[in-house]
């Protein structure tokens, strides 16, 4: 038996190693001198550890400023996304009005044709707007989240009618409702959808790709690919890159995974 | 008192929907259906700078695009990582969750999420460290390869070997959400039917047939769905790694449509592709669920 233990957690501890080594060689590479990554065998560990690379990409490549637009889009994504999303998502679930179960259906339906599908028409429609080459340009998918509207009514569905009846009987508004009584109760499902949104905009490449031209305003993932195309040889740089990109949200998520793997199976059940 | 409570309700519900429903209707089903129609007009970059040089050219985008070789090397590619990719990411998710739901496995939640972490790390980021990771002399993929007598390959720059790479990149980096989902449908099995037919002798492949795999029939069919979506939509990875190339052998159907839309300012022709990148999508998706129902899965 306990040989068997032994045996399946190795097998396991192998195939975790494995799977986060090319982030822990990220991490090592970003902490070597220039050039030392390109020998063979491929070295595991810098020989003399140093944040040169880091200082490199602060002073010359301006990374802090694409740090920046990252933060400030993803916050105002996550904000925005929970503004919209959240009375919409409570109205489907406990608030009876006329063709509201006909619109969720097509909701739901529509959750099969991919975003990238209208990304064409969007842009024109932005350039006509004048939004074009601005942060709220690369804001505006994420007003538009149907995922998150469906998240939060499957949550809200297990709210029991009589709580918010007894509210409308002790004279709360139906906005003091959703306010004072349900956003408390909600408080994992905002959790994770914040997660959700805030990682999902800080991860997303190809609308701000499309819809950034200006390189003050590019994001880190736009900004690094752009540098990667530009500087295939400084191997160290380009890792260090790579964790100030990535870092941010994989900590976020270390932090916060009970949230996010709760939503993942909420989300894939839909069908 | 009902009565008045429900316009009351009914009002408020319309209020509380109508910011969301506007801009999912301004934002998404606008654009979407606005592509068809772009997609039957020659909007291009003269278009871009004064509209009245928008003609409606009927379905010349379609027969235009049809006879382009590139356009029908990007579809190929695009089938090709659905037809492999879908069954090696399902695959290896598959056993993925298996291992970690095994009965014997110490410090279960660790493992689950080391295996889970490349799926939120950001695509780009990681793109550029596997662009590294699988260079010909210095990467450590050839390198552990090659601890195995097995020669140096060139991943990025042969047209064979760029697919299988990004291939393998884009499983590392997915399948730690279809494990998750696995992982879910594996706990409702039944343990006693598994002791039940390991006690009468059948081993670990024969159980998995013949136990596991029936039982959780609907969730592989839900992620290879999802999968097949994925696979159409890849665009970061060969934009990062590879450029597309070498010799265009990693052109997707949707770096095929950036290019046609934002590096030739051909929108039209661009809403074209992305229609038929729907289709395929829709295609594919109705296929699995009919093999799926003529199965007995749903």
């Amino acid at each position: 038996m306990n040989v068997r233990r032994t045996a399946v957690t190795l097998a396991a501890a192998l195939v975790a190693l494995l799977t986060i080594a090319p982030l822990l060689w990220m991490l090592s590479v970003s902490f070597m001198a220039r050039g030392e990554a390109a020998q063979f065998p491929p070295p595991l560990l810098p020989a003399a550890p140093g944040l040169d690379n880091y200082r490199m990409l602060f002073d010359s490549f301006g990374v802090g400023r694409f740090l920046a637009n990252s933060l400030l889009v993803s916050t105002l994504a996550t904000l925005l996304a929970l503004l919209f999303t959240i009375p919409a998502g409570y109205a489907f679930a406990k608030l009876r009005f006329r063709g509201r179960d006909a619109i969720f259906r097509l909701l739901v339906a529509a959750l099969v044709v991919p975003g990238q599908i209208g990304m064409l028409p969007l842009f024109l429609e932005l350039k006509a707007i004048g939004l074009v080459n601005s942060y709220a340009g690369a804001l505006i998918p994420w007003l538009a989240g149907i995922f998150g509207i469906f998240l939060v009514r499957q949550y809200c569905l297990s709210i029991p009618d009589e709580m918010l009846e007894a509210a409308r009987i002790d004279g709360a508004s139906e906005a003091q409702i959703l306010r004072r009584i349900v956003l408390p109760i909600l408080t994992p499902i905002v959790i994770t959808l914040a997660l959700f949104v805030f990682l999902g905009s800080w991860n997303d490449f190809m609308w701000p790709l499309i819809i950034l031209s200006d390189q003050d305003l590019y994001t880190l993932p736009v900004a690094l690919a752009a540098m990667s195309r530009e500087h295939v040889q400084d191997n160290e740089l380009m890792m260090a890159g790579s964790v100030v990109t990535t870092l941010p949200v994989l900590i976020l998520f270390l932090a916060l995974q009970r949230f996010y793997l709760s939503g993942l199976l909420t989300g894939s059940v839909k069908g | 008192m009902r009565v008045a409570g429900t316009a009351r309700e009914a009002r408020a519900g319309r209020m509380m929907s109508a910011p969301a429903l506007a801009a999912i209707a301004l934002f998404f089903f606008l654009p979407a259906a606005a592509s068809l129609v772009l997609s039957f007009t020659d909007f291009d970059i003269y278009a871009l700078a004064d509209i009245s040089n928008l003609r409606f050219v009927g379905l010349q985008n379609y027969e235009r695009l049809v006879e382009n070789p590139l356009f029908w090397k990007a579809m190929t590619n695009s089938l090709l990582f659905v037809v492999v990719g879908t069954p090696f990411v399902v695959a290896l998710s598959l056993l993925a969750a298996i291992l970690v739901n095994s009965h014997w496995l110490k410090w279960r939640p660790l493992w689950r999420v080391a295996l889970f972490a490349p799926y939120v790390t950001t695509l780009v980021a990681t793109a550029v460290v596997w662009r590294y990771l699988l260079h010909t002399r210095y990467g450590l993929v050839n390198y552990l390869l090659s601890l195995f007598g097995v020669g140096p390959i060139d991943w990025l720059g042969s047209p064979t070997a760029s697919l299988p790479a990004i291939l393998l990149f884009v499983g590392w980096k997915t399948f730690g959400y279809s494990m998750i989902i696995f992982l879910a449908a594996l706990q409702t099995v039944p343990r006693e039917l598994d002791e039940a037919a390991r006690l009468d002798g059948a081993g670990w492949f024969m159980r998995l047939r013949h136990v596991t795999l029936p039982a959780i029939a609907p969730t592989v069919l839900l992620v290879s769905v999802l999968t097949v979506a994925a696979m159409f939509q890849l665009f970061a990875e060969p934009y990062v790694i590879t450029q597309g190339g070498p010799a265009q052998s990693t052109v997707t159907v949707l770096y095929f449509m950036y290019e046609e839309g934002f590096k030739w300012w051909n929108l039209g022709s661009g809403a074209a592709v992305a229609f038929i990148l729907f289709l395929c999508i829709l295609a594919v998706t109705f296929v699995q669920l009919h093999f799926a129902k003529r199965g007995g899965a749903i």
